[in-house]
Protein backbone atom coordinates (compact mmCIF):
# COMPACT_ATOMS: atom_id res chain seq x y z
CA UNK A 1 0.00 0.00 0.00
CA UNK A 2 2.74 2.41 1.12
CA UNK A 3 4.76 1.70 -1.97
CA UNK A 4 1.83 2.40 -4.22
CA UNK A 5 1.18 5.72 -2.59
CA UNK A 6 4.81 6.71 -3.02
CA UNK A 7 4.77 5.78 -6.67
CA UNK A 8 1.61 7.73 -7.16
CA UNK A 9 3.10 10.85 -5.58
CA UNK A 10 6.24 10.57 -7.64
CA UNK A 11 4.25 10.26 -10.82
CA UNK A 12 2.15 13.25 -9.83
CA UNK A 13 5.22 15.37 -9.12
CA UNK A 14 6.79 14.41 -12.43
CA UNK A 15 3.62 15.27 -14.29
CA UNK A 16 3.38 18.62 -12.54
CA UNK A 17 7.01 19.43 -13.28
CA UNK A 18 6.52 18.56 -16.91
CA UNK A 19 3.48 20.77 -17.12
CA UNK A 20 5.27 23.74 -15.55
CA UNK A 21 8.14 23.46 -18.03
CA UNK A 22 5.76 23.21 -20.94
CA UNK A 23 3.83 26.25 -19.75
CA UNK A 24 6.94 28.42 -19.45
CA UNK A 25 8.43 27.31 -22.75
CA UNK A 26 6.56 29.47 -25.28
CA UNK A 27 7.28 32.67 -23.34
CA UNK A 28 11.00 32.05 -23.10
CA UNK A 29 11.45 30.26 -26.41
CA UNK A 30 12.23 33.32 -28.49
CA UNK A 31 14.84 34.97 -26.31
CA UNK A 32 16.54 31.77 -25.25
CA UNK A 33 16.81 30.51 -28.83
CA UNK A 34 18.89 33.54 -29.69
CA UNK A 35 20.81 33.45 -26.40
CA UNK A 36 22.40 30.19 -27.47
CA UNK A 37 23.17 31.55 -30.94
CA UNK A 38 24.79 34.65 -29.44
CA UNK A 39 27.02 32.46 -27.26
CA UNK A 40 28.11 30.11 -30.04
CA UNK A 41 31.88 30.44 -30.58
CA UNK A 42 31.93 29.87 -34.35
CA UNK A 43 29.80 30.09 -37.48
CA UNK A 44 28.85 26.41 -37.47
CA UNK A 45 27.82 26.74 -33.85
CA UNK A 46 25.51 29.63 -34.72
CA UNK A 47 23.96 27.72 -37.63
CA UNK A 48 23.48 24.71 -35.37
CA UNK A 49 21.60 26.87 -32.87
CA UNK A 50 19.50 28.40 -35.65
CA UNK A 51 18.71 24.90 -36.85
CA UNK A 52 19.74 25.38 -40.47
CA UNK A 53 22.68 26.37 -42.62
CA UNK A 54 21.68 29.25 -44.88
CA UNK A 55 21.90 28.99 -48.65
CA UNK A 56 23.60 31.85 -50.51
CA UNK A 57 21.14 34.17 -52.24
CA UNK A 58 21.60 37.08 -54.64
CA UNK A 59 18.36 38.60 -53.39
CA UNK A 60 20.20 39.97 -50.38
CA UNK A 61 22.06 43.20 -50.84
CA UNK A 62 24.80 43.44 -48.27
CA UNK A 63 26.79 46.64 -48.10
CA UNK A 64 29.91 46.90 -45.98
CA UNK A 65 33.29 48.54 -46.54
CA UNK A 66 36.05 46.56 -48.29
CA UNK A 67 38.58 48.08 -45.96
CA UNK A 68 37.63 49.31 -42.52
CA UNK A 69 40.16 51.62 -40.96
CA UNK A 70 38.63 51.20 -37.56
CA UNK A 71 37.25 47.75 -36.76
CA UNK A 72 35.28 49.11 -33.82
CA UNK A 73 32.88 50.93 -36.12
CA UNK A 74 32.08 49.08 -39.32
CA UNK A 75 28.89 50.28 -40.98
CA UNK A 76 26.81 47.52 -42.52
CA UNK A 77 23.48 47.68 -44.26
CA UNK A 78 21.36 44.84 -45.49
CA UNK A 79 18.50 44.92 -47.94
CA UNK A 80 16.52 41.74 -48.45
CA UNK A 81 14.36 41.43 -51.53
CA UNK A 82 13.18 37.98 -50.47
CA UNK A 83 9.42 37.83 -49.98
CA UNK A 84 8.34 37.11 -46.42
CA UNK A 85 11.51 38.36 -44.76
CA UNK A 86 11.11 37.73 -41.02
CA UNK A 87 14.58 38.14 -39.57
CA UNK A 88 17.83 39.76 -40.57
CA UNK A 89 21.03 38.76 -38.82
CA UNK A 90 24.55 40.10 -38.93
CA UNK A 91 27.42 37.70 -38.32
CA UNK A 92 31.14 38.41 -38.14
CA UNK A 93 33.05 35.20 -38.77
CA UNK A 94 36.17 35.71 -36.68
CA UNK A 95 34.71 37.54 -33.71
CA UNK A 96 34.80 35.60 -30.42
CA UNK A 97 31.05 35.15 -30.89
CA UNK A 98 30.14 35.60 -34.57
CA UNK A 99 26.51 36.55 -33.92
CA UNK A 100 26.35 40.34 -33.74
CA UNK A 101 22.69 41.24 -34.08
CA UNK A 102 19.27 39.88 -34.94
CA UNK A 103 16.51 42.11 -36.28
CA UNK A 104 12.92 40.91 -36.28
CA UNK A 105 11.02 42.32 -39.21
CA UNK A 106 7.25 42.44 -38.68
CA UNK A 107 4.87 42.82 -41.58
CA UNK A 108 4.79 46.38 -42.90
CA UNK A 109 8.46 46.94 -42.19
CA UNK A 110 10.82 46.78 -45.13
CA UNK A 111 13.54 44.16 -45.31
CA UNK A 112 16.20 46.70 -44.62
CA UNK A 113 18.41 47.53 -41.67
CA UNK A 114 21.58 49.46 -41.25
CA UNK A 115 23.82 49.51 -38.20
CA UNK A 116 27.44 49.51 -37.08
CA UNK A 117 29.31 46.52 -35.75
CA UNK A 118 32.71 45.67 -34.29
CA UNK A 119 34.99 43.49 -36.38
CA UNK A 120 37.96 42.07 -34.48
CA UNK A 121 40.13 41.17 -37.47
CA UNK A 122 39.99 40.86 -41.25
CA UNK A 123 37.34 38.28 -42.05
CA UNK A 124 34.08 37.53 -43.78
CA UNK A 125 30.89 39.23 -42.72
CA UNK A 126 27.61 37.43 -43.29
CA UNK A 127 24.11 38.72 -43.61
CA UNK A 128 21.64 35.98 -42.86
CA UNK A 129 17.99 36.44 -43.75
CA UNK A 130 15.15 34.25 -42.61
CA UNK A 131 12.31 34.37 -45.12
CA UNK A 132 9.30 32.07 -45.11
CA UNK A 133 11.02 29.87 -42.54
CA UNK A 134 14.16 29.36 -44.60
CA UNK A 135 17.61 30.84 -44.13
CA UNK A 136 19.54 32.66 -46.85
CA UNK A 137 22.87 34.43 -46.67
CA UNK A 138 25.14 36.92 -48.35
CA UNK A 139 28.85 37.28 -47.66
CA UNK A 140 31.32 40.16 -47.81
CA UNK A 141 34.96 40.32 -46.86
CA UNK A 142 36.06 43.26 -44.78
CA UNK A 143 39.73 44.03 -44.20
CA UNK A 144 40.43 45.58 -40.85
CA UNK A 145 43.51 47.68 -40.37
CA UNK A 146 42.81 48.41 -36.69
CA UNK A 147 41.18 45.84 -34.42
CA UNK A 148 37.70 46.30 -33.01
CA UNK A 149 38.27 45.24 -29.42
CA UNK A 150 39.96 48.27 -27.93
CA UNK A 151 43.43 47.37 -29.28
CA UNK B 1 21.00 57.46 -16.42
CA UNK B 2 22.00 57.19 -20.00
CA UNK B 3 21.86 60.22 -22.25
CA UNK B 4 18.96 60.57 -24.65
CA UNK B 5 18.90 58.95 -28.06
CA UNK B 6 18.97 61.00 -31.17
CA UNK B 7 16.11 59.88 -33.38
CA UNK B 8 15.22 61.22 -36.76
CA UNK B 9 12.31 60.01 -38.86
CA UNK B 10 11.30 61.18 -42.30
CA UNK B 11 8.43 60.02 -44.47
CA UNK B 12 8.79 59.96 -48.22
CA UNK B 13 6.31 58.33 -50.59
CA UNK B 14 4.52 56.44 -47.82
CA UNK B 15 7.65 54.95 -46.30
CA UNK B 16 9.09 56.22 -43.06
CA UNK B 17 12.80 55.98 -42.52
CA UNK B 18 13.98 56.00 -38.93
CA UNK B 19 17.54 56.71 -37.86
CA UNK B 20 18.44 56.33 -34.22
CA UNK B 21 21.72 57.00 -32.49
CA UNK B 22 21.88 55.61 -28.97
CA UNK B 23 24.36 56.63 -26.36
CA UNK B 24 25.82 53.52 -24.76
CA UNK B 25 29.33 52.18 -23.94
CA UNK B 26 28.61 48.68 -25.35
CA UNK B 27 31.36 47.02 -23.29
CA UNK B 28 32.01 43.48 -24.50
CA UNK B 29 33.42 42.19 -21.23
CA UNK B 30 36.68 41.29 -22.97
CA UNK B 31 38.40 44.67 -22.88
CA UNK B 32 40.93 45.54 -20.17
CA UNK B 33 41.30 48.96 -18.61
CA UNK B 34 44.58 50.79 -17.91
CA UNK B 35 45.21 48.66 -14.80
CA UNK B 36 44.75 45.40 -16.68
CA UNK B 37 41.40 44.74 -15.05
CA UNK B 38 38.64 43.35 -17.24
CA UNK B 39 35.92 45.87 -17.87
CA UNK B 40 32.64 44.10 -17.07
CA UNK B 41 30.24 43.52 -19.94
CA UNK B 42 27.61 46.19 -20.37
CA UNK B 43 25.76 46.22 -23.67
CA UNK B 44 22.31 46.64 -25.14
CA UNK B 45 20.52 43.33 -25.60
CA UNK B 46 17.12 44.40 -26.83
CA UNK B 47 15.77 47.23 -28.93
CA UNK B 48 12.17 47.81 -29.92
CA UNK B 49 10.59 50.43 -32.09
CA UNK B 50 6.91 51.32 -32.08
CA UNK B 51 4.94 53.38 -34.54
CA UNK B 52 1.77 54.56 -32.78
CA UNK B 53 1.88 51.47 -30.48
CA UNK B 54 2.41 49.12 -33.42
CA UNK B 55 5.66 47.19 -33.33
CA UNK B 56 7.74 48.04 -36.40
CA UNK B 57 11.08 46.57 -35.42
CA UNK B 58 12.59 44.55 -32.60
CA UNK B 59 16.19 43.54 -32.34
CA UNK B 60 18.38 41.33 -30.18
CA UNK B 61 21.96 42.50 -29.95
CA UNK B 62 25.21 40.99 -28.80
CA UNK B 63 28.33 42.80 -27.64
CA UNK B 64 29.58 43.09 -31.24
CA UNK B 65 27.40 46.09 -32.00
CA UNK B 66 29.51 49.26 -31.93
CA UNK B 67 29.70 51.77 -29.13
CA UNK B 68 26.97 54.40 -29.35
CA UNK B 69 24.92 52.15 -31.64
CA UNK B 70 23.38 53.40 -34.82
CA UNK B 71 20.23 51.87 -36.22
CA UNK B 72 18.38 52.62 -39.40
CA UNK B 73 15.24 50.95 -40.75
CA UNK B 74 12.16 51.68 -42.84
CA UNK B 75 8.50 50.88 -42.39
CA UNK B 76 5.45 51.47 -44.52
CA UNK B 77 3.07 54.20 -43.45
CA UNK B 78 3.58 57.13 -41.18
CA UNK B 79 1.72 60.42 -41.22
CA UNK B 80 2.32 63.84 -39.79
CA UNK B 81 1.85 63.81 -36.02
CA UNK B 82 2.52 60.06 -35.67
CA UNK B 83 4.85 58.97 -32.92
CA UNK B 84 7.87 56.71 -33.27
CA UNK B 85 9.10 55.35 -29.95
CA UNK B 86 12.43 53.55 -29.56
CA UNK B 87 13.35 51.63 -26.39
CA UNK B 88 16.52 49.77 -25.46
CA UNK B 89 17.37 47.47 -22.55
CA UNK B 90 20.91 46.51 -21.56
CA UNK B 91 22.65 43.77 -19.59
CA UNK B 92 22.42 45.75 -16.35
CA UNK B 93 18.68 45.97 -16.72
CA UNK B 94 18.82 49.67 -17.52
CA UNK B 95 16.61 50.97 -20.26
CA UNK B 96 15.82 54.16 -22.04
CA UNK B 97 12.88 55.23 -24.17
CA UNK B 98 12.85 58.16 -26.52
CA UNK B 99 10.31 59.29 -29.06
CA UNK B 100 10.04 61.47 -32.09
CA UNK B 101 6.96 62.97 -33.71
CA UNK B 102 6.76 62.76 -37.49
CA UNK B 103 6.64 66.16 -39.11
Amino acid sequence: MKLQRRTFLRLGAAALGGFATAACWPLRAMASAFDAAFKAPDMNGVFKELGATPTPSDQIQFVSPDIAENGAVVPVSITSKLPGTEQIMVLVEKNPNPMAAVFMIPEGTEGFVSTRVKVGQTCNLYAVVKANGKFYSAMRETKVTLGGCGG
Amino acid sequence: MASPMKIRATTTAGVTEVKALMSHPMETGRRKDADGQLVPAHYITEVTALHNDKLVLSAYWGPAVSQNPFLQFRFKGGASGDKVVVTWTDTKGESRTDEVVLS
